[in-house]
């Protein structure tokens, strides 16, 4: 079968930025897919490449088998992105812009489904609305509407429920995942990692412009090879041999990383040597923020000298807004 | 409707939901043009030999209405949507760059005309005018406002702030309205501004349409036609390559 989206050796270079450096990824038909990677990692070049708001250097991409630059007409009938940005169309109503949407792409009488993606969205009662009107949120939920419009059988969402309330966050999934039963393919960039981890199936992670990890997401979490012991302890500070394991410290409480249960006996009766008691002590599983800072890390260059330590934890840009 | 047609309609329906500022508006200023400038001017040599200066005036003004708005239009209509990042609604969708241009540039031609049809209109009551050749008048017009239209998109193009359109209106389309012969003829001019004047496309633009009124001019109106449609000409050849290139706007 076709894939749905095929990028072959992608470059892009912004003056002096490399944005994209030899980017190869296929997303099949039907899939969930999500696209993650700390800001400037170039997620939001290669969407807009796809879409062809911007042109690559060199390389080849093709929106169901429909090159975007030769093919342009097919392969932006195929897709339909959700900006990042929230932009709108001060001159018009709700229903004008969907319906002026919807003209862009040849399509006339296309009320009926207009009606219908406006009441999957709950934005029925604002039809009339004036887009300048409307709340952020509303406003999120016409840019996707808009992107619908012509029913693409690829559907790119840039971030979409960054700064959303958690209402139209739920809904909004709600509705992405109704779209991925019907068939439809979806490819998502977010900073919250929970929500990638519970939605796609499968990931790519880019870091400076490179594919640093193309996985299912069962499979990146698994491949960790770490469980965290998170310990609260009292009467003596963590000893000075534990400190390579840890992931963060506050207060008085530790995560520490454990490569297997058998290690765990060794890290508390280390921790007990020290004079001091534990009070509390749970055993995690890694999720996709403690592989994804793991791989983000990793790809410092060579830099890993002494262990990792916690600043390295804070310091990635993993989830700022978590 | 066609990507195309509703290009089109989208960009007619945005400047006329604010008509009162992208129509009104300029047809009053102009009149106070026409106003002030026919008094101070009264008793003024006749133009041509029999043309009163306040009928000699009203086709300028005309003319000058019809090129600011329709330079207006496409050029504050594309900034506006490239400074709010709206442009990406048109830039998505599977619309050829030929679409693009036509759509823009017809909207022009439709506000340049309506502003000046409406100038036109109030002028009548206020002065007499005879209309000779009425086919060269709609030809000039046209042919104007298309060019404006296009140096508009161009403008709209290569700006990325509202103050770089601002500087293409003020330092360039302005100085060129105002010295084409707008409100004075050619003939009235030292000898080097006369020649001079002869480098200013707009001249040719505004000459012409006012042969049509009066059947008389400073140039052939066929040379000026041939010069207007030359000038639309390789200015549509530029636009459409900027758009074919996605200058400034496919990054």
């Amino acid at each position: 079968m076709t894939p749905a989206i095929q990028i072959q050796q992608v470059h892009k270079r912004f003056g002096p930025v490399q944005a994209l450096s030899g980017i190869d990824l296929e997303v099949a038909q039907g899939e969930f897919f999500g696209l993650l990677g700390p800001n400037g990692a170039g997620k939001t070049t290669l969407i807009n490449i796809l879409a062809g708001l911007a042109r690559a250097d060199s390389g080849s991409v093709r929106v169901m088998g429909h090159d975007v630059i030769a093919d342009y007409r097919k392969s932006r009938r195929a897709l339909g992105v959700v900006p990042q940005e929230l932009v709108f169309d001060p001159f018009f109503s709700v229903r004008e812009t969907l319906r002026i949407q919807s003209g862009y792409f040849g399509l006339k009488h296309n009320d009926a489904w207009i009606d219908e993606v406006m009441h999957h969205l709950d934005l029925a009662g604002k039809a009339a609305a004036n887009m300048r009107s409307l709340s952020g949120g509303m406003k999120r939920r016409v840019l996707v509407a808009q992107a619908l419009v012509h029913k693409p059988p690829v559907i790119v969402l840039d971030e979409p429920t960054a700064g959303v309330d958690v209402e139209l966050r739920q809904g909004l999934w709600e509705f992405v995942r109704g779209l991925n039963r019907d068939g439809h393919t979806i490819v998502l960039t977010t900073h919250y990692l929970e929500e990638a981890e519970a939605l796609c199936a499968r990931i790519a992670m880019l870091k400076q412009g490179r594919i640093v990890a193309l996985d299912t997401t069962s499979n990146l979490v698994n491949r960790l090879d770490s469980l965290y012991l998170k310990l609260r302890i009292a009467g003596a500070a963590l000893p000075a041999a534990l400190a390579a394991r840890v992931r963060d410290s506050r207060d008085a409480v530790h995560t520490l990383r454990v490569r297997s249960f058998a290690e765990v006996e060794g890290v508390l009766a280390q921790v007990r040597e020290a004079g001091a008691q534990i009070e509390e002590l749970e055993l995690l599983q890694p999720d996709l923020e403690d592989v994804f800072v793991q791989i983000m890390n990793r790809e410092e260059g060579g830099e890993r000298r002494g262990g990792r330590n916690a600043s390295c934890v804070l310091s990635a840009p993993a989830s700022p807004d978590r | 409707m066609s990507g195309f047609g509703t290009l089109l309609y989208k960009e007619l329906l945005r400047f006329w939901k604010v008509a009162f500022q992208t129509i009104a508006a300029p047809v009053l200023t102009t009149l106070l043009y026409l106003l002030i400038f026919s008094h101070v001017m009264q008793g003024q040599a006749r133009v041509y030999g029999a043309v009163p200066y306040s009928a000699f005036l009203v086709p300028g003004l005309v003319m000058m209405a019809v090129l600011q708005n329709a330079f207006a239009n496409s050029s504050s209509s594309l900034i506006q949507s490239k400074i709010t990042g709206n442009i990406i609604f048109v830039l998505l969708p599977p619309l050829s760059y030929w679409d693009f241009f036509a759509a823009y540039v017809l909207a022009s031609v439709a506000r340049g005309m309506i502003v000046g049809a409406g100038v036109l209109l109030v002028s009548l009551g206020l002065v007499g005018l005879s209309f000779e050749h009425p086919l060269w008048i709609i030809a000039f017009a046209v042919a104007g406002s298309a060019i404006l239209g296009t140096l508009g998109l161009i403008a709209g193009i290569w700006a990325e702030k509202f103050d770089q359109v601002a500087a293409f209106q003020s330092f360039l389309i302005m100085p060129l309205t105002f010295l084409s012969g707008v409100f004075y003829s050619i003939h009235s001019l030292p000898d080097f501004w006369q020649r001079l004047s002869h480098f200013n496309p707009f001249f040719y633009m505004i000459d012409g349409f006012r042969y049509g009124f009066f059947g008389v001019s400073d140039i052939n109106p066929v040379l000026s036609l041939g010069i207007a449609c030359v000038s639309l000409l390789v200015l549509t050849a530029l636009t459409l390559a900027l758009l074919k290139r996605g200058y400034r706007l496919r990054h």
